[in-house]
């Protein structure tokens, strides 16, 4: 039965030619990142001091910025960076995300209404600016932007989670399960969250994006990645500052990230149409 | 609803507002680095004149309270970086920029929003659709800091039509606002169709349809009220969104609003601004949250808040 369900919600992903192409460009990129110090043309901070500011040409694919260093290379690099935020903070948000929601879904009562309220107040406050001072503040170290990052994306999960679970835990085999005494914890883990996948992986999609957006927002604020590393982020802001004499430096590191997004957003689109038929619309 | 439900409301906001308090001021106290530790040396005698003046000798949670007690008075302190200004006076300079911003990037959103929405939906797959949908899959897909830097560059600086920075006259509104409005026009066309689309073939559509109404008179007696509902729900999100995104327009357009004096005081140490402007974005949030909930009941009455 299971079965075929993903391979049902595989063939509908498949007529889906945006979220394909999302799929191939994303896995595409993802390679290139593993592979970048192996392929990067140039070194990250290898300086052509006579060539700087220099227009894309062959041996400068993307032209150079204004330390004569090479575009194309600092883009993989960057792509790097910010695909490794996007992925890490996506899942400590599905983490918190998961375990919070299925505790609540699960245990359900007082237990619930009270987890619930907590996320409703949440809700209404902007983990971003609380993200700004915690970067200012304690250094703008890279596992703590991971963290921070993650931490303000996990509330939607745990409400879907917890639908989730409210909904799988009436059925007959959670039933089943119980009556032959499966510990909880093991009901939990074998049996809720493997059926509550679905939706997990659809809003774990739409997650990357919005935290590669939220790492850029820093980034270009002089918040996020600290140089020498450099992300997408660091790269549009320091594009921006020699656009009116090099716009191909503010153009690529934007084309790539807005790219990148699209697809991620084209992807997880594709993925909640082919994985949930009834929501499915136009 | 009731006035019992906006006072629920009125009254959850107290705790969530104590405890943004509570974590803003003593995280900024906890870190390392202090208002007057950037500075050039300072004689130790200067400091603690220093210190004494802004009671920074005091233990910190003495402070703490009376940071509470001015609050009550909304007295926000003195600045620690702009001598002889309180935060009352930075704030009230940089608020109405701010606010004006916002709300005119928010005109912008909804103007081009439901307009180019609303057209999609009465001509659905003809390129009134098409054009603008595909626009405002760009307009979701572009950062704000993409497009703001790109409009600097074509209309302020090739084509020479439109200021690059600053906040005095109409035309300095311009780009700006439409940078931070662009990405919710784009949601909110998306928004806009899809709930006209659904409501187009409701039972009481075609009753109108029947008594011989145009299309027009359809869509503007009947269909905007419910087609428009979800971009209600969507304005909660996108204010909150706009507030966010003013941070990175007043930066690259060199605006002097709050969102400036905000990154500023951070990285300034600037105790005071730092708190005043985090608690103020706090609730400003918090309100505009709130007064989108109570039109979305106004708008649809099946809504009930216990």
């Amino acid at each position: 039965m299971s079965n075929s369900l993903w391979t049902d919600a595989w063939h509908r992903l498949l007529k889906n030619k945006l979220a394909v192409f999302g799929a191939v460009f994303i896995s595409l990129e993802i390679l290139i990142c593993i592979l970048t110090p192996w392929i990067a043309p140039y070194g990250f901070e290898t300086q052509n001091l006579e060539l700087t500011l220099a227009k894309p040409s062959m041996v400068h694919w993307f032209g150079t910025d204004n330390l004569g260093r090479d575009l194309f290379t600092r883009i993989l690099y960057g792509g790097r960076i910010s695909i490794t935020v996007g992925l890490l903070a996506s899942l400590v948000s599905v983490v918190v995300g998961v375990i919070y929601g299925a505790i609540s879904g699960f245990v359900g009562g007082k237990t619930d209404n009270i987890l619930m309220r907590i996320v409703d107040l949440l809700y209404a406050l902007p983990f971003i600016f609380l993200v700004i001072i915690l970067m200012v503040y304690f250094g703008r170290n890279i596992l703590l932007l991971f963290v921070a990052l993650g931490l303000t994306q996990w509330l939607t999960m745990a409400r879907i989670v917890r639908g989730q679970v409210i909904s799988l835990k009436q059925k007959e085999f959670i039933e089943a399960a119980k009556s032959i005494g499966v510990r909880t914890r093991s009901i939990i883990l074998r049996h809720l969250i493997p059926n509550a996948l679905g939706p997990v992986i659809v809003y774990l999609t739409l997650t990357i994006p919005s935290v590669i957006l939220e790492e850029a927002f820093l980034s270009f604020l002089g918040l996020g990645v600290q140089a020498p590393m450099a992300s997408w982020g660091t790269l549009i802001s320091s594009g921006v500052e020699v656009m009116e004499i090099a716009p191909w430096i503010l153009f690529f590191p934007a084309f790539m990230l807005s790219l990148t997004l699209f697809s991620l957003n084209f992807l997880g689109d594709g993925l909640r149409d082919a994985l949930d038929p009834k929501g499915a619309k136009d | 609803m009731g006035l019992k439900y906006i006072l629920r409301r009125l009254l959850t906001m107290i705790p969530v507002f104590f405890l943004v308090v509570t974590v803003v001021f003593f995280m900024i106290r906890f870190a390392p680095g202090g208002p007057f530790s950037a500075e050039k040396k300072v004689s130790p005698q200067v400091l603690k004149n220093l210190e004494a003046k802004y009671h920074m000798d005091e233990p910190l949670i003495q402070q703490y309270f009376r940071y509470l007690g001015d609050l009550s008075r909304f007295d926000l302190g003195p600045s620690f970086k702009h001598s002889n200004r309180t935060v009352n006076e930075i704030i009230g300079e940089a608020l109405p920029v701010s606010m004006e911003l916002g709300l005119i990037s928010l005109c912008w959103a909804l103007l081009i929003g439901i307009t180019a929405g609303g057209l999609a939906a009465l001509k659905p797959n003809t390129p009134y659709d098409y054009i603008p949908m595909s626009l405002s899959i760009m307009g979701i897909c572009l950062p704000t800091f993409v497009i703001g830097p790109v409009l600097v560059l074509v209309f302020g600086l090739w084509f020479n039509w439109l200021p690059v920075a600053g906040w005095n006259s109409w035309q300095d509104r311009l780009l700006p606002s439409l940078t931070l409005g662009f990405a919710y026009a784009a949601y909110i066309s998306r928004l806009t169709r899809g709930g006209f689309m659904e409501i187009r073939h409701q039972d009481f559509i075609r009753t109108a349809r029947a008594k011989g109404l145009t299309e027009g008179q359809i869509l503007i007696k009947h269909a905007l009220r419910g087609g428009i509902l979800p971009v209600i729900s969507y304005l909660g999100p996108a204010l909150a969104g706009i507030i966010t995104g003013a941070l990175v327009t007043e930066t690259i357009f060199n605006i002097p609003g709050l969102g400036r004096f905000f990154i500023e005081s951070a990285l300034n140490r600037d105790y005071t601004v730092v708190m005043a402007t985090s608690l103020l974005y706090f609730s400003l949030i918090f309100l505009c949250n709130f007064l989108v909930d109570i039109v979305y009941v106004i708008l649809d009455p099946r809504v009930k808040y216990e």
